[in-house]
This record gives structure tokens, sequence and C-alpha cells, in this order.
């Protein structure tokens, strides 16, 4: 077990060849450059394929590409330029191609800035492109976790045949820690439905044009109950101090990082704060909300952005709870003081309406 | 005389395509199948097809096709052939496709020197949506979207996408040919075969231009959307090799 320090954007790098990536194709932008860089450093001299494309557009497609061959493949980018590949990751669902997205977020809308924000979670969470589709999204909170679940990622894109986002900011994408990445994944899946040319079989297609209503609604279907399955096994969340906790703080990522801080610190006030981070964001971890709410009458939700994971935990909590946001968009990175001042007024209220 | 390649293996049989009588798209189709027959390419060939007329070309072609969104199609073949340089890859678009929406796809996996082949009709229209003005639409053109004929202070100039790309050292072999008739068609197969063995050579990049009959739209009997290919259309676009490279040490 090999310990390295690392950043973020390598980290996701690392993995993802450590998982058997065999193709990547990206574009630059601020603040994911090295991801790439760390590819065109590595991929080449693995006999893999590294590009960099015209834009982000066409790396997506090279992607879909390299996907329908059955090779692992990769791209990554930052806020504008997801946006840029939102039609290709709508024909990745709708072709039904496994393929590993990163976004490494950035204040927004517009060019935005370069800073650690946390504003595409609609956009990830929601589809993002045109369509009926929904993406799996995992939400790294350090850099062992984006080790972890980069290499996670390409196996739930290959058992499902989906695109899988990866959704991080600035933050994770640029600290170093210390990380122990997996080990290099062995055989890779077969892909009996990936094109390899005819050879003495049969000729294939893979097409996302189904002019037939009634057939394209069966797709729809097929599609949805693929997505049910992906609820039922790949929905995941992290507890934190929930056991004899009174007040619960939601949040993902980077803010979830900052959250355990300001949890500390407030236990240490007595006030019995806890956490729940959900790593997937969709499937979001509605269930366990739910369940949650039994016992707790207050939440925090806290993000960096105006309020988008907040419509996910009211939706998950379905009026039995009060919820609280606090939100710092536009590459405002919040501190563990201000959110323990948060969660200590909120706890407060709670107490006097208490007593 | 023996009849050879009655019907080429690689295009389905019994099947009826969805092309207005008169259209170009069915004779490169079989040109196409013929090609990779004759070159024994069909088993590992795989072709993008695009979003327009021939977005069907998956229900004619016996080999794997894939789709792809409007205009990305180089890229995807980019995808294909580079993690499987292995496979034969070549695109099959349109002018709107390969020259306005995919400009950039175009452009730049013709200067990365992809070894892929690009077949590229040019009808100088928008078939599937109904014959609006494309790129390539000539002068004085009337299309659904420029009901008075092609004004260039409003709307430009033909677009010479295949001379751009041959300007390009990593397109290898460029070609403009017409099916406009017997004599067109055998150039055009011709065209086609330098460009796959381009491929399969190793050489790079190649794409040929086919200047493609759309009786439809140009609101033309076949038999004069033919007539109007030789005598109007070559006279925007001359045919001939644009760039062969072929020879060229590297």
């Amino acid at each position: 077990m090999n310990k390295v320090f690392i950043s973020g954007n390598h980290a996701f790098a690392e993995a993802a060849i450590r998982a058997g990536c065999h193709c990547y194709f990206g574009y630059p932008i601020t603040p994911q450059n090295e991801l790439g860089e760390y590819m065109a450093d590595h991929m080449r001299r693995l006999d893999r394929v590294f590009i960099q494309s015209e834009s982000e557009t066409a790396a997506i497609n090279m992607v879909i590409g390299g996907a329908a061959t059955g090779a692992r493949v990769m791209t990554s980018s930052s806020s504008p330029g997801i946006s840029l590949k939102q039609e290709g990751i709508s024909f990745l669902a709708g072709f039904e191609l496994p393929a590993v997205i990163v976004n490494v977020m950035r204040g927004g809308p517009g060019l935005g800035n370069i800073a650690p924000a946390q504003g595409d979670y609609f956009q990830a969470t929601r589809g993002g492109g045109h369509g009926d589709y929904r993406t799996p999204v995992f939400a790294p909170a350090s850099v062992q976790e984006i080790a972890d679940l980069t290499y996670n990622a390409f196996a739930v894109a290959d058992r499902y045949r989906t695109p899988v986002m990866m959704l991080s900011d600035g933050m994770m994408g640029q600290m170093k820690e210390p990380v122990v990445f997996p080990e290099p994944v062995g055989k890779l899946p077969e892909k009996e439905w990936a094109l390899k040319g005819r050879g003495e079989g049969p000729s294939r297609y893979l097409c996302s044009l189904i002019l037939d209503a009634m057939e394209m609604e069966r797709h729809n279907w097929k599609l949805v109950r693929k997505y049910g399955e992906i609820e039922k096994n790949e929905t995941r969340y992290e507890e934190y101090m929930l056991d004899d906790a009174e007040i619960v703080v939601i949040a993902y990522g980077t803010t979830a990082r900052i959250a355990k801080g300001a949890i500390k610190r407030v236990r240490k006030d007595g006030v019995k704060a806890g956490l729940l981070r959900p790593i997937t964001l969709w499937p979001f971890p509605r269930k366990a909300l739910y369940e949650l709410a039994n016992r707790i009458r207050q939440f925090v939700v806290f993000e960096m952005s105006t309020g988008q994971m907040l419509e996910d935990v009211q939706i998950a909590l379905a009026g039995k709870a009060d919820i609280v946001f606090h939100g710092r968009p536009g590459g405002v990175v919040p501190t563990p003081v201000e959110f323990a001042r948060i969660i200590y007024r909120e706890y407060q209220k709670t107490a006097k309406t208490q007593l | 005389m023996k009849l050879k390649n009655a019907w080429p293996k690689y295009y389905k049989k019994g099947v009826v395509t969805h092309y207005c009588p008169g259209c170009g798209h069915g004779i490169v189709h079989r040109i196409v199948a013929e090609v990779l027959e004759e070159l024994d390419l069909g088993k590992r060939a795989i072709c993008v097809n695009p979003a327009g007329c021939a977005v069907l070309a998956y229900l004619y072609f016996d080999f794997d096709v894939i789709e792809s969104a409007h205009g990305r199609g180089t890229a995807i073949a980019t995808g294909v052939k580079r993690s499987r340089p292995d496979l034969f890859v070549f695109t099959y678009q349109g002018d709107g496709d390969l020259s306005a929406i995919g400009t950039a796809e175009t452009i730049h996996s013709a200067n990365r020197g992809e070894n892929i082949c690009v077949i590229f009709i040019n009808n100088a229209v928008y078939g599937m949506t109904g014959g609006q003005l494309a790129p390539t639409t000539l002068l004085n053109m009337k299309t659904t979207t420029t009901p008075l004929g092609r004004d260039p202070k409003y709307d430009g100039y033909p677009l010479h996408i295949t001379d751009v790309v041959a300007q390009f050292p990593g397109v290898v072999y460029a070609e403009r040919v017409a099916v406009d008739g017997p004599a067109g068609i055998r150039k055009t197969k011709k065209a086609i075969t330098n460009a796959f063995k381009t491929q399969v050579d190793g050489l790079g990049y190649s794409i040929i231009e086919v200047l493609s009959p759309c009786p439809t739209n140009w609101k033309l009997s076949p038999v004069d959307s033919f007539k109007w290919v030789t005598e109007v259309m070559m006279n925007e676009f001359p045919l001939g090799v644009l760039t062969d490279k072929r020879a060229r040490k590297e």
C-alpha cells in the first residue's frame, strides 16, 4: 500500500488509469487542467489514448466513439464546458453507453469565475441534456474519495450501461491530500453489445433515433427500470455523528467537509449536531432522510449555491421537519465558523421552542 | 457476360429505402457497400452516419453503424478509430452536417490527420428538414429559407469546405466527384476506393465530396436534377482531385 500526496485533479486521472480507462478526451478549462495534463503525461506512455479535442462538444463525441467500441473512456471539464457536453451526455444515455464525466465545478452562470462552487447540481442530477434520462452522480468529499469513487464510477457505468458524472469543485480538484490508490483493475467486463465490426456475424448498429412513438416510449420505460435498479443498489451516503443528533446538517462535497469542522466545533458547546452527507446526488438518499425525519425535527442545508440540493431535501423530508438553508454561491468558500454559527443559532431556536 | 456482384454483400437485401425518387444517397450507399466488399473491409467496418436524410443508413448498410448527433460524425469516428485502430472507420455526412454545424469537428479531425474517411454528400440544401439554406447553397438558389434566392449580402457565399481541408498537411486525399450519370458514378466509385485504401494503408485522412441530386427540395424532376448537377452545380463546385499526398514520404 503506497500512500501518495496528490491533488484531486491528479487523483481523478490516476484512479481512472487504474480503473482501466483506455481513452481520455478533453479540452482545457480551469480549475481542472491538471487532470488532462496528467492524462497527457501518462496515457500515451501506457499505449492508451489521449486527445486534446477542439472543444468540449468534440470531446464528448469522441467519448461516444470510444465507448461504442467497448473501451472505458473518460472526459473532464468544468461548469461552462460541462454545459457544452450535455448534448453528448444525452446521446450516451440514449445509446446506453458507459462513460465517466468529471465536472470540477466553478462559479457561474456564464463564464462566472474559477473559484469552487456547487451551482451545477440541478444540471448534474436532473439529466442536464435534453430528453428523459438520469445520470448517476458521485460527489467526493476528499481526495481519497475522489480516487475510490472514480474507480467505482467506471464499474457502475459498465454495469448499467450509463454515463456517470463525478461532481466535484475547484476546491476538491486543487487540494492535495494523502491517498492510497486502489490496485489496477484486472480483467475488464466483456461487452457483448460493443461495436467491433460485424466479422462473421450479423451487422449491428447503435442509434438513439426511434421514430415510432410507441417504441420510443418502450425505450424510455426501459431506461426508467434501469434507473430504478440504480436507485436500489447504488445510493450512497455517509452518516456522521447522527446517533444522538438533534439537529442534522445535509451537505455534500467540499461543503460537507466544512460542515464536519463546524459540527466538531458546536459539539464542544454541547450542541448535538450531526451530518448526513449524500455521496450519490442522484440517486439521492431520499429514504435515509425521510427515516431520519422520524426522530429529527431540525435540518440545515449547506451548499455553495443559492439552494439546489435543498429541493431534493425538501422532497425527501416531505414537510416532516423544518429546513433552514444557508448558501454561499459565486465561488465563495464558507468557513467552519460561519457554519457553526448557523447550526448554533438554529439549535438554540429549537431548544427555546421546546421549552 | 456474367454479372458480378449483382447485389453487394454489405447492402441489406429486400429493403426499400426511404429516399425520394432520384435521390443520390441510394447510389452512393451502393458504391460504399461495393467498395467495402471489393477491399474486403465489411467485416471490420464501422460507419458513423449523420443526422440528416442518411440518419437511417443503418437500415440499409449491412455492416456496423453508429449514429451521430448533428455534425459530430468525425469526432465520434476519432473516438472509434483511436480506441480501435484495427477497425475501418468512415463517416457519411451531408453538407449541413459537415460544413455548418460540424465545421469545427470537420476541420480539426482533418487537421489532426485522423486515419479515417469522410464521405461528404453535397446536395446544396438541408434535405431532411425540408430544403433550407445550406452553406453549400448556390447564389440566387431558392430554398425555403431563401425564398428570393441566396443573396450574398444576407446569406454569404457557397462554402467550399473540401477545398479548405485539402490544404491541410494531415489531409492525404481529397476529391470532388458527382453521381450525375454512369461516368460520374464510376469516377465516384474510384474516388471512394482511393479514399478507403488511404486509410487501409495507414496514410491518414481522406474526404470525398459527392455532388448529389435532391429532386424533392430542388423542385425538379429526377432527370432534370441529374442535369442540374452537371450543368449548374459543377460550375460552382468543379470536380477533380483537390489533394493527393499518398506518395508523400513521412
